[in-house]
């Protein structure tokens, strides 16, 4: 059975300030969330994505474009008509009322009962594992606890989606992890959707069924994170997503919707055309650093020289410089008898399989 | 050399204990005995004030002996009893007029979205503090005396006109502690309690208010005290038979001064004192 769409966007736009310092926070953006998911929006910082949180939310009013909640568009509802709930970067809990008042304030101003809502600000107490802590005011806790909080306050009202805006910002490492791991569970337990806002591509991989890149208020692909990670349409993409080698090819036309491309070092590759690119001539390509390897033989694609040699354990990373200038990295993983030692200095060439090779949009 | 190598001392920082003395007021030649002058002035006539006021003497310059006489004189007496009532009167409702006029105007001037004129507001609302005292007593008197005339109000009934022309020069007073309170307030709890389904009426009453009381009770603590305190305008403005306390002191001291009034002042002096600190650590569990 197809998945309902808990939340869209429909070219929504929200541009800030007036005259001369306009900035166009969101520009024409447009997604589609499924129920039950754990969607994330990745991004650098800046990128607009607690402006389209906002706009869930109801707290800015698009400049254009509707935001709809199943299917009904909320542009025009104010926050507090709005079945989703929000996480907030900073906490915001209520400074002067406890733990377990925080967490039965929606309850309470939607009017659930009394012992109804006891009830259920203990099960969201036991959930987010805070069980004795309901009486403490949130600046007696530590900031893993206040983040717990903020969690429960807005998982108890069962809200439809549930928005969160760099929730483990503020967290060191090791709690973050943990975080991370907590969050997936509840995710999973409660089956609400979750929009989920990071700016670190590792968190949103590990955790998300779909991730939107955004860069200038744009979304740049949206798909899940094998896809982002594995066929980035996009140099922004490419570049922000793990690490990736950037490379410059000759492109003939394409036909049957494939492409064959012409490699520096003469081989040529056939891949199929992602949709909406349109090379001509020339385009680049994305090659992932453990996808390539290194070889002697003359069946290469491209050559290059060798600066430097790092050894991670695991694997070992070459830095290259090609023969165009540009700088290439290759990782190889140290396998028994799979070491060949390469010198620093040594012309080399680079080896892959056509499915390496990711072509980009620009 | 062999000390400098042993001790390696910072630089900076033994060099700037000495240069920062040199460059601190407080350690220029002749800075402690203006400040001591400076303090004596402020605080002299003060002490001399509450010290006499239990002089035992008619006098209030030559000391005899100590006694509580003048104070025990002045809880007794009527004409005092009616002045201080008539000051705790006019001062609680103006206070509470104030207030409440204040507490809206800080809402109005930071919990909307910007808007035309709104620091022209915050100017217009704070004027009454630069305004000369005496301009405002007459233009209240006046503008009251029209009242007067053209609608044939008559104020006096109830004190309104002394506890309107109080609510006056107290709202400023309030306005300033509460508005600090409210710009010093994240207005992301409030957009909190919105994502939290409350209204704007229950995101105020149950967010916005219990963080803003600390702010509301020291603004209506200094407007008390003001009013309280108050004697041009209400020089001014009062009629017969309203008597304030101070506009009673002021009747006193042209008859002579004798340490009852020194006991009355030293009474207002204490209470303002204790008002004073509680605002002040109020202000002080705020930053908590
Ligand atoms: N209220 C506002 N007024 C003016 N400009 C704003 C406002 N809010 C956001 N912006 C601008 O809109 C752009 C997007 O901001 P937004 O907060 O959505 O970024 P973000 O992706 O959440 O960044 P971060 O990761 O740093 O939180 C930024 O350039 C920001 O300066
Ligand atoms: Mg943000």
């Amino acid at each position: 059975m197809e998945k309902q769409i808990a939340v869209e966007a429909r070219g929504a736009t929200k541009i800030f300030g007036t005259g001369e310092e306009t900035v166009r926070a969101l520009d024409d953006v447009s997604v589609a969330i499924r129920e039950n998911q754990f969607f994330t929006l990745l991004g650098p910082s800046g990128c607009g994505k607690t402006t389209l949180l906002r706009l869930i939310a109801g707290f800015e009013l698009p400049s254009a474009g509707d935001i709809l909640l199943e299917g009904q568009s909320v542009t025009h509802l104010p926050p507090y008509k709005r079945l989703v709930n929000t996480v907030f970067q900073s906490y915001a809990l209520f400074p002067h009322m406890t733990v377990a008042e925080n967490i039965a304030f929606g309850l309470e101003m939607r009017g659930l009962g009394k012992a109804e809502t006891a009830k259920r600000v203990e099960e969201m107490l036991a959930l987010v594992r805070l069980g004795k802590l309901g009486g403490r005011r949130p600046a007696q806790l530590s900031g893993g606890q206040q983040q717990r909080v903020a969690l429960a306050r807005a998982l108890a009202n069962r809200p439809k989606v549930l928005l969160l805006d760099e929730p483990l910002s503020a967290l060191d490492l090791k709690l973050r992890k943990e975080m991370q791991i907590e969050l997936k569970r509840i995710q999973l337990e409660t089956g609400i959707t979750f929009v989920f806002v990071t700016h670190d591509q590792e968190e949103a991989l590990t955790m998300s069924d779909r991730i939107a890149v955004m860069n200038f208020g744009k979304i740049l692909q949206i798909g899940s994170p094998t896809a982002i990670y594995e066929h980035p349409t996009s140099r922004f993409v490419a570049d922000f997503i793990g690490e990736t080698n950037l490379v410059e090819v000759g492109a003939a036309a394409p036909a049957n919707g494939h492409v064959r491309l012409r490699f520096a070092a003469g081989n040529e590759v056939e891949v199929a055309l992602p949709e909406g690119v349109a090379p001509g001539g020339r385009a680049t390509v994305a090659l992932r650093p453990e996808r390539i390897s290194l070889t002697r033989d003359a069946a290469r694609m491209l050559t290059g020289r060798i600066d430097n040699i790092v050894y991670f354990g695991t694997d070992t990373s070459f830095y290259l410089t090609l023969d165009d200038g540009k700088p290439l990295l290759v990782r190889v993983q140290n396998r028994e008898g799979a070491r060949r030692s390469y010198e620093v200095g040594e012309q080399v060439g680079i080896a892959f399989r056509p499915d390496a090779v990711q072509l980009l949009r620009d | 050399m062999a000390d400098v190598a042993m001790k390696p001392v910072d630089p900076v920082r033994a060099l700037s204990r000495r240069e920062l003395r040199r460059l601190d007021l407080a350690y220029q030649p002749g800075f402690k005995p203006v400040a001591w002058f400076c303090i004596l002035l402020l605080y002299a006539p003060i002490l001399v004030l509450a010290v006499f006021s239990f002089n035992e003497n008619r006098s209030v310059t030559r000391w005899t002996q100590f006694s509580l006489k003048w104070f025990r004189d002045v809880i007794a007496n009527e004409n005092i009893q009616a002045a201080a009532l008539l000051s705790l009167q006019v001062a609680t409702a103006a206070t509470i007029g104030a207030t409440i006029c204040a507490t809206l105007a800080a809402l109005a001037t930071t919990r909307t979205l910007p808007y035309r004129g709104m620091g022209l507001a915050y100017i217009v609302i704070n004027l009454p503090l630069m305004v000369p005292e005496i301009v405002t007593a007459v233009a209240t008197l006046a503008f009251f005396a029209l009242g007067r005339v053209v609608l044939g109000l008559d104020l006096g009934v109830f004190n309104i006109n002394l506890i309107l022309a109080h609510m006056v020069f107290c709202i400023p007073f309030a306005y300033l502690p509460i508005r600090a309170r409210l710009s010093g307030m994240d207005r992301i709890l409030e957009q909190a309690a919105a994502d939290l389904y409350a209204t704007p009426w229950q995101s105020f009453r149950y967010v916005t208010l219990p963080l803003l009381t600390p702010g509301i009770i020291a603004g209506a603590m200094l407007a008390f005290i003001v009013s309280i305190d108050d004697f041009t305008i209400s020089q001014l403005v009062a009629g017969p038979g309203q008597t304030t306390l101070p506009i009673y002191i002021w009747g006193q001291i042209r008859r002579g001064i004798t340490p009852a009034t020194n006991a009355v002042s030293t009474i207002m002096l204490v209470v303002s004192i204790i008002f004073v600190s509680l605002v002040f650590f109020l202000g002080q569990r705020r930053r908590r």
